[in-house]
């Protein structure tokens, strides 16, 4: 489904990716694993768009995507859960909501998604008229998570969803990818701190190490990597 | 007291202050989504005046009436400016979008610039009749010593616009792309807005306004040269920052706290001072809300 082939992305003169190979089937979760400043965040923003890859290529569904603006790429359905959650803070939340939606043409699907939404979250039914700023980080979290799905992607990515949440709601998160991927049949591209926790949901696994891929395998077995559980799982 | 200078004062405050305000909003929609001051939106609406200058006057030599030749002259001026409005921001802002901050500044400036001297070039130094295309309106007749029907006109289709605008920002797809963009720019572009499209269609309504403006001034004063755009431009930065710029309802306080400020002053201090007034306010309010009145400070929880 998505396919990465020796992609180089920059940030000004700064070589972030040094020529990744990424490969991710249809209906799979595929985690990406490693240290702050690896390159996790970057590819990310390299398959949607937003940091164009210098070198290389990027297929999803067989078509190149890597020259193409980031608005094109949503359209073929891929979205992101960025990094930091990035709610439209002055937005309320229903508009947030909206925003996700934004290419669909279909109002009545996005008002039954958005119902959807907020049974599956109502503590966000409850905000709805809320602005987005206002939020505690784990409702944001929900929110970035469900404005995400508002756009039915086909590959949903998601950069570090845990990061600054209890466990108890991290727990919750966990079983709401779970549950997109075997309900929806979405394809997940996980981007994780937590290793352990990512390696348990996930089918496969990538680790990145400055720039690079350095190993991947089954999650199992990357769970019983003495290289990952000394670096990675802190075991 | 005087009470019929008062409201005298006080309408031709609300009616400086809606032209500042028109203007203003360019600024502010401009800052908003790309934080750039856009100092060449003073000679869009500079254009704006002249375009309607030349159209009114052929529209006259053709021999159509008042009315008609404001409106179509408003409507040749709109499209004129917003086309010059898109274009400044194609050739002098758009291949600037990742330099820092301070490039697109300079070619801002470059660009007001160029545009005055090219309008000079083309026309004329001297200031030219603005023929005053705002018909009188009988039923003004008896309150005509205190508003006159032209400022009644200006003060009304500037509320029209402001309510349009609203509603624009508020309900539609653009306005809600518009909105999205200006608080997290790459946040927008991951749920699939065209963010330059965005930015095109910002200038392009921020220079509408402008045109309006233009318009409804020129006919109003009666004159126009390749300068007044600068000086507009000015006030209405002014009137931005004093609202709060990148805030649409603080450009149009500011616009009108502007306008009563000046109107005032001039009417019961001094006329000499003017401008001082203008700037003495900016200063004053800038030291105890230094985002301006309906500003919000830039941290926020992410
Ligand atoms: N906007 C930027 N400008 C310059 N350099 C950047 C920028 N964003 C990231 N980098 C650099 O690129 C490299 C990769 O950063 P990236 O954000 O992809 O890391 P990450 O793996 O997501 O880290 P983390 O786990 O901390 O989120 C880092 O060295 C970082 O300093
Ligand atoms: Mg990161």
């Amino acid at each position: 489904m998505l396919k990465l082939s020796n992609v180089e992305s920059y940030y000004g003169n700064i070589r972030a990716l040094k020529g990744i190979d990424i490969e991710i089937s249809e209906g799979e979760i595929i985690t990406l694993i490693g240290a702050n400043g690896a390159g996790k965040t970057t590819t990310l923003m390299s398959i949607c768009g937003v940091v164009p890859p210098r070198h290389g290529e990027i297929l999803f569904m067989g078509r190149p995507i890597h020259e193409m603006s980031p608005d094109r790429i949503v359209a073929l359905g891929i979205s992101q859960v960025p990094e930091g959650r990035r709610i439209f803070p002055f937005l309320t939340v229903t508009e947030n909501l909206d925003m996700g939606a934004f290419l669909r043409k279909d109002k009545d699907g996005i008002k039954k998604d958005i119902e959807y939404i907020y049974e599956l979250f109502p503590i966000l039914a409850e905000r709805r008229n809320q602005a987005g700023g206002t939020l505690s980080g784990g409702e944001q979290q929900m929110l970035a998570i469900s404005r995400a799905l508002m756009a039915r992607p086909k590959l949903l990515l998601m950069d570090e969803p845990s990061l600054g949440l209890a466990p108890l709601v991290i727990r919750r998160i966990f079983g709401i990818i779970e549950k997109i991927n075997t309900e929806n049949r979405t394809t997940i591209f996980l981007v994780e701190q937590n290793a352990n926790l990512a390696l348990k949901v996930a089918h496969r696994g990538y680790v990145m190490e400055n720039g690079r891929v350095i190993l991947s395998d089954a999650a199992q077995n990357l769970l019983s990597n003495e290289q990952v559980k000394k670096a990675y799982l802190g075991v | 007291m005087d009470w019929e200078y008062f409201f005298e004062l006080l309408l031709g405050g609300l009616t400086r202050g809606s032209i500042y305000a028109l203007i203003a909003l360019g600024y502010t929609m401009v800052y908003g989504i790309i934080e750039l001051i856009n100092f060449a939106h003073g000679e869009i609406y500079m254009i704006g005046a002249f375009t309607a200058l030349i159209a009114a006057n052929v529209l006259t030599m053709l021999g159509m009436n008042e009315l008609a030749v404001l409106v179509l002259a408003s409507v040749v001026a709109i499209l004129y400016s917003a086309a010059y409005g898109f274009t400044v921001e194609k050739i002098a802002y758009k291949p600037l979008r990742q330099a820092p901050r301070l490039s697109p500044l300079i070619s801002a400036i470059g660009m007001s610039i160029f545009l005055q001297n090219y309008v000079l070039l083309a026309q004329t130094s001297d200031f030219l009749p603005f023929p005053s295309l705002i018909p009188e309106l009988e039923f003004m007749e008896p309150i005509a010593h205190i508003i006159s029907s032209a400022e009644v006109i200006i003060i009304l289709t500037t509320a029209v616009v402001m309510i349009l605008l609203t509603l624009l920002i508020k309900y539609t797809r653009i306005g809600k792309a518009m909105r999205a963009t200006a608080q997290d720019r790459s946040m927008a572009m991951l749920v699939g807005v065209n963010v330059n499209r965005v930015i095109s269609t910002t200038f392009v309504i921020g220079s509408a306004l402008a045109a309006v403006g233009g318009v409804l001034i020129a006919s109003h004063i009666g004159m126009i040269n390749f300068y007044i755009g600068f000086i507009a431009g000015i006030k209405a930065f002014t009137a931005a920052v004093l609202g709060g710029i990148g805030s649409i309802p603080g450009a149009v306080l500011g616009g009108m706290v502007l306008g009563w400020t000046e109107s005032f002053a001039t009417g019961y201090v001094s006329s000499d001072y003017e401008d001082v007034f203008a700037f003495a306010l900016l200063v004053i309010i800038l030291i105890f809300r230094p985002a301006g009145i309906l500003g919000r400070s830039t941290t926020q929880k992410v």
